[in-house]
C-alpha cells in the first residue's frame, strides 16, 4: 500500500547511519493566497523576502528567551540526535535535533552575531537564499514538537521551540502549512477544526445517545450549550464524527450521566485542539483558547473539563492562564481546568462511579504516554500525576494491564509520529516511519502479554495510529481512548449509597 | 618594564575587560529577553525550591546526559571529568592570585596537579569521539575542534611549565598580582608561559561569544529553571 519501505518490526529500536538527504523530499503543501490572506499571513513570498525573515527573526530573539538562549549555547555535544523518532527511522541527519536546530542556528551566526558577520563560513554562518528556505518547509514540518530531544540534553534545549519559531517565521514571508492554517481559519471562523456548524453538531450529539440507548439501554444524555450546567466539557472536534474518537465521548457521556452532574458541551468552543501553537503564532494561541474562556463565561457553569486531547490539553494546562487570564468566575474547588482522566479517576475513588473490569476481558492494555501530556503538562496535582493517572484509570477499567519498555514511555515516550501539525497524507511517509519507535515497543508487548488494545488520550495520536497501524499489518480497530475502556466498564443505572 | 610586558600588561587588561563585559552582556540580555509561555519540560517542580533541586544535580552531574544511552555515557565521562579538572586547575591557579594564600587554596594543590595529568586524556576522549561516531561527525563544527583544540593547548602548555620548560614562579605570582593591583610589572622571562597566558586570553575573549555560555545557559534555560503552577500562577509578559 506504500511506495516506500514501512519499517519491519522487530521490537528492536536500532539508530540508523547518517543518511544525507533521507527525507529531503517531503513537504507539507503550501498554503494558497487566499488561506494565507484569511490567516492573516502575506499571501505569497516577496522580492524582499530576506528583509521581512530577518526582521521576524530578530523580533523572536526580542520576544522568546527559549529561541535566544537555545540558540546560544548549544554545545553540540549529540545527546540529542538519537533521540529523535524521525532520525531513528529516516537516518536523514537533518531530523537529528541539534542538526535541525542548525537550520536555523547558522542563520542566526550570519545575522545576528559578530563572529558570524567576520568569520561566515568558518563560523558555520549560513546566507539566507532560496535552497535554505526549501530546507526550512522540509525539515521544519517533519518535526511533531514533542520534546523528546529536550529531556536528554545537558541543557534542556526544546528543538520544538525552534520549530515553532521557524514556523512563525516562514508565515510572515507568505509560506503557510495548507494543513495547519486550513484548520486554524476553521477553529476561528466556525468553532472546530472540522468546520462543523452547531446544528451539525447537534446531530451528531442525538446519534451519539442513540447509540448508547440502543447499546445500553440507558438514557445517557450529551447536552450541547446549556446554560448554567456545573461543568464545560471541551474536548477535540475528532470526538464527535472519528473512530475510535467518538467511542471515548460515550465514556465522557457515561461518566457525567452516573456522576449524576449536570454538564454541557459548547457549539461556541465546540474544539480543544488549538493548532495556533503548532505554527508558533502566539495571537492565533490567544484567539483561539479565547473562545474557551467566553464559553465557559457565557454558560456561567463552575468548572472547565478538557477531553483526551494532547496539544489541548497543553494549551489548556500550561498557556490558557497566560494568553486569555485565569478562570477566576469558576469554582476554586477543582483544579481549573481540569483533565478528564483526573477527574473521572476521583469519581473511581470515591465511589461515585462504579467500574467492572470484566467488561473489558476480552483486551490487553498497554498506554501510550502522548508527549503534550508527558513532557509539556501535567494531569492532577503531583508532578508525574500525568503518567500515574491514566495508568490508575486504565487499572481500575481493566484486569490486564502491561507497560512498554521503560526507555519508550513516561518522559522518555515516544511520539506517535503525526503530532505538531503534521498529521496530513502528503507527509505519510514521514509519519509512517516516524511512528517506528513506538511501534517497535508495541510489537514487544503484543508478543509478549498479546497486547490488542493501545490505550491513548490524544485525538492526534488516535487518527495517526488508525491511519498507520495497517502499515504495519496491526488492526486499527486496536486503537482506543482511555474513556472507551471507561465507558464498556462503567456500570450504569441505579447506584448504591452515593 | 619592556615593550612586551608592557603590551601583555595591555592585552590582559582588554582580555579580562571584554570577558567580564561580554560575559555579563550576555547574562543581561537574557534576563531581559521575556518567557512568553510556561514551558518547562514535565515532570517539573512546583516550587522555586524545587527548581533548585532540579538544577543542583544538573549542573553538579550533568544529570540528563546520564538519561542517554552509551555514546552519552561515554560523553558523561570526558565531559564530566574535563569540567571537574578543569574547576580544580582554576582552583590549583588562585595561589598566584591570592597573597597570603589561603588554607582552603592550599589545599588543592596536590589534587589540582592530578586533575592537570588527567585532564588532556578527557579532552581527548572528548575529540575522538567527534570523528569516530558518524552523528557526531555530521553535526560537528570548526568551532568545536576550536575549543578543544585551545584548552587542550592551555593544559598541556601548562604541564610543560610544570615538568619541563620550568619557570620561575616568584616572577610569575609578581605579574600576576602586579596585574591585579594595577601595578603591572615586568613580564616571566619564559617564551613557554608567554604562550600558555596568550592562550588564556584567547580562551577569556573568545568565551562570552561562544557556546561557552552555556556554563550561564545552563541555570536559566526555561525548560529546567521554570516553575510548573501555570494554573495557579498567572504568568505574564509585557510584550504578551
Ligand atoms: C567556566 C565554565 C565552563 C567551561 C569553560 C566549559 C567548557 C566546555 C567545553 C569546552 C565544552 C565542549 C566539549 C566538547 O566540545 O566536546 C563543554 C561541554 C559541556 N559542558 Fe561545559 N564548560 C563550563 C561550565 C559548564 C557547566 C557549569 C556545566 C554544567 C552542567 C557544563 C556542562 C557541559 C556539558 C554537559 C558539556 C557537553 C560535553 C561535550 O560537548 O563534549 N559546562 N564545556
Ligand atoms: S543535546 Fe543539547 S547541547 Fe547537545 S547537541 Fe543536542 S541540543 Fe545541543
Ligand atoms: S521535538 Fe521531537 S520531533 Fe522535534 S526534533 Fe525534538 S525529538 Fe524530534
Ligand atoms: S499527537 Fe500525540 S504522540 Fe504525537 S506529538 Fe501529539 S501528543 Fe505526542
Amino acid at each position: 500500500m506504500a511506495d516506500f519501505k514501512v519499517p519491519e518490526l522487530t521490537g528492536e529500536i536500532i539508530t540508523p547511519k547518517v543518511t544525507l538527504g533521507a527525507t529531503s523530499g517531503i513537504k507539507p503543501f503550501p498554503a494558497n493566497a487566499e488561506l494565507m490572506g484569511k490567516v492573516g499571513f502575506p499571501a505569497e513570498k516577496s522580492a524582499d523576502w530576506k528583509v521581512k525573515f530577518l526582521a521576524k527573526m530578530g523580533d523572536i530573539l526580542k520576544k522568546y528567551k527559549s529561541v535566544r538562549v537555545f540558540l546560544d549555547i548549544c554545545v553540540r555535544c549529540g545527546a540529542c540526535t538519537d533521540k529523535c523518532h524521525y532520525y531513528l527511522s529516516t537516518g536523514d541527519p537533518r531530523n537529528m535535533p541539534v542538526y535541525r536546530q542548525e537550520l536555523m542556528r547558522s542563520v542566526y551566526r550570519k545575522y545576528f552575531t559578530t563572529s558570524g558577520k567576520l568569520f561566515g563560513g568558518l563560523a558555520a554562518a549560513r546566507e539566507l537564499s532560496d535552497e535554505l528556505l526549501e530546507e526550512w518547509i522540509t525539515y521544519f514540518y517533519q518535526c511533531s514538537e514533542c520534546r523528546r530531544c529536550s529531556v536528554f540534553c545537558p541543557y534542556g534545549i526544546d528543538t520544538a521551540e525552534i520549530t515553532m519559531a521557524a514556523r512563525e517565521i516562514l508565515d510572515s514571508i507568505g509560506i503557510g502549512s495548507k494543513y495547519n492554517l486550513a484548520i486554524i481559519n476553521k477553529a476561528e471562523t466556525i468553532g472546530n477544526n472540522l468546520g462543523m456548524p452547531g446544528p451539525a453538531l447537534r446531530n451528531t450529539l442525538d446519534f451519539v445517545e442513540e447509540e448508547i440507548q440502543e447499546k445500553t439501554g440507558v438514557d445517557v444524555k450529551l447536552p450541547l450549550d446549556v446554560e448554567g450546567a456545573d461543568i464545560l466539557l471541551v474536548t477535540p472536534s475528532a470526538d464527535f464524527f472519528a473512530e475510535p474518537h467518538i467511542f471515548s465521548l460515550e465514556g465522557y457521556a457515561k461518566v457525567f450521566h452516573q456522576a449524576g452532574v449536570s454538564w454541557t458541551l459548547s457549539s461556541h468552543a465546540s474544539e480543544g485542539g488549538n493548532f495556533g501553537m503548532f505554527i508558533g503564532n502566539y495571537n492565533h494561541m490567544k484567539t483561539i483558547n479565547k473562545r474557551i474562556w467566553d464559553a465557559a463565561r457565557d454558560l456561567k457553569v463552575k468548572r472547565v473539563i478538557a477531553g483526551e486531547c494532547g496539544h489541548a490539553w497543553r494549551v489548556l494546562y500550561s498557556f490558557s492562564n497566560t494568553l486569555n487570564g485565569p478562570f477566576d468566575f469558576l469554582d476554586p474547588n477543582y483544579n481549573v481546568p481540569q483533565h478528564i482522566c483526573d477527574y473521572t479517576l476521583d469519581l473511581v475513588k470515591k465511589g461515585a462511579i462504579k467500574l467492572d473490569k470484566t467488561a473489558n476481558d476480552d483486551f490487553s492494555v498497554t498506554f501510550h504516554d502522548s508527549c503534550n501530556v508527558a513532557r509539556a503538562s501535567r494531569i492532577g496535582n503531583e508532578p508525574g500525576g500525568q503518567f500515574t493517572i491514566p495508568r490508575e484509570l486504565i487499572n481500575a477499567a481493566c484486569n490486564k494491564f502491561v507497560d512498554m519498555a521503560e526507555e519508550t514511555i513516561g518522559e522518555r515516550t515516544f511520539c506517535c509520529g503525526g503530532g505538531g501539525g503534521v498529521l496530513t497524507d502528503e507527509l505519510i511517509e514521514v509519519r509512517v516511519k516516524g511512528a517506528m519507535p513506538r511501534m517497535q515497543a508495541l510489537k514487544r508487548v503484543k508478543d509478549s502479554n498479546g497486547v490488542n488494545f493501545f490505550a491513548l488520550i490524544c485525538a492526534i495520536c488516535k487518527a495517526q495510529f488508525t491511519k498507520i497501524f495497517p502499515y504495519y499489518g496491526i488492526e486499527m480497530e486496536e486503537v482506543g481512548g482511555i474513556h472507551q475502556l471507561v465507558g464498556n466498564a462503567i456500570v450504569l443505572g441505579a447506584k448504591e449509597g452515593v | 618594564m619592556n615593550g612586551l610586558s608592557s603590551v601583555f600588561n595591555l592585552l590582559a587588561y582588554i582580555a579580562a575587560a571584554v570577558f567580564v563585559l561580554g560575559f555579563l552582556n550576555k547574562v543581561v540580555l537574557y534576563f531581559k529577553t521575556p518567557s512568553p509561555l510556561k514551558i518547562p519540560t514535565t515532570p517539573a517542580p512546583k516550587t522555586s525550591m524545587g527548581v533548585v533541586v532540579r538544577l543542583i544535580p544538573e549542573v553538579l552531574f550533568f544529570r540528563s546526559l546520564l538519561k542517554g544511552g552509551i555514546t552519552e555515557k561515554i560523553l558523561w565521562l570526558g565531559g564530566w571529568v574535563f569540567h571537574v579538572c578543569f574547576l580544580l586547575i582554576v582552583l590549583r591557579h588562585l595561589r598566584f592570585f591570592t597573597y597570603p594564600v589561603p588554607e582552603c587554596i592550599m589545599f588543592f594543590q596536590q589534587i589540582g596537579i592530578w586533575a592537570g595529568l588527567v585532564f588532556p586524556l578527557a579532552l581527548l576522549i572528548l575529540i575522538v569521539r567527534r570523528f569516530l561516531n558518524d552523528r557526531l561527525a555530521t553535526i560537528t563544527l570548526f568551532a568545536d575542534y576550536f575549543v578543544l583544540g585551545l584548552i587542550i593547548a592551555i593544559g598541556s602548555t601548562g604541564l610543560l611549565l610544570k615538568y619541563f620548560a620550568r619557570t620561575n614562579l616568584v616572577d610569575v605570582k609578581a605579574f600576576i598580582l602586579g596585574l591585579l593591583t594595577l601595578s603591572p610589572v615586568q613580564l616571566p622571562d619564559s617564551p613557554m608561559f608567554l604562550i600558555h597566558f596568550s592562550l588564556v586570553l584567547i580562551l577569556l575573549v573568545y568565551f562570552p561569544f561562544s557556546k561557552l555560555m552555556h556554563a550561564w545557559g545552563i541555570l536559566i534555560s526555561p525548560t529546567r529553571a521554570q516553575v510548573d503552577n501555570p494554573r495557579e500562577v498567572r504568568h505574564v509578559t509585557p510584550w504578551a
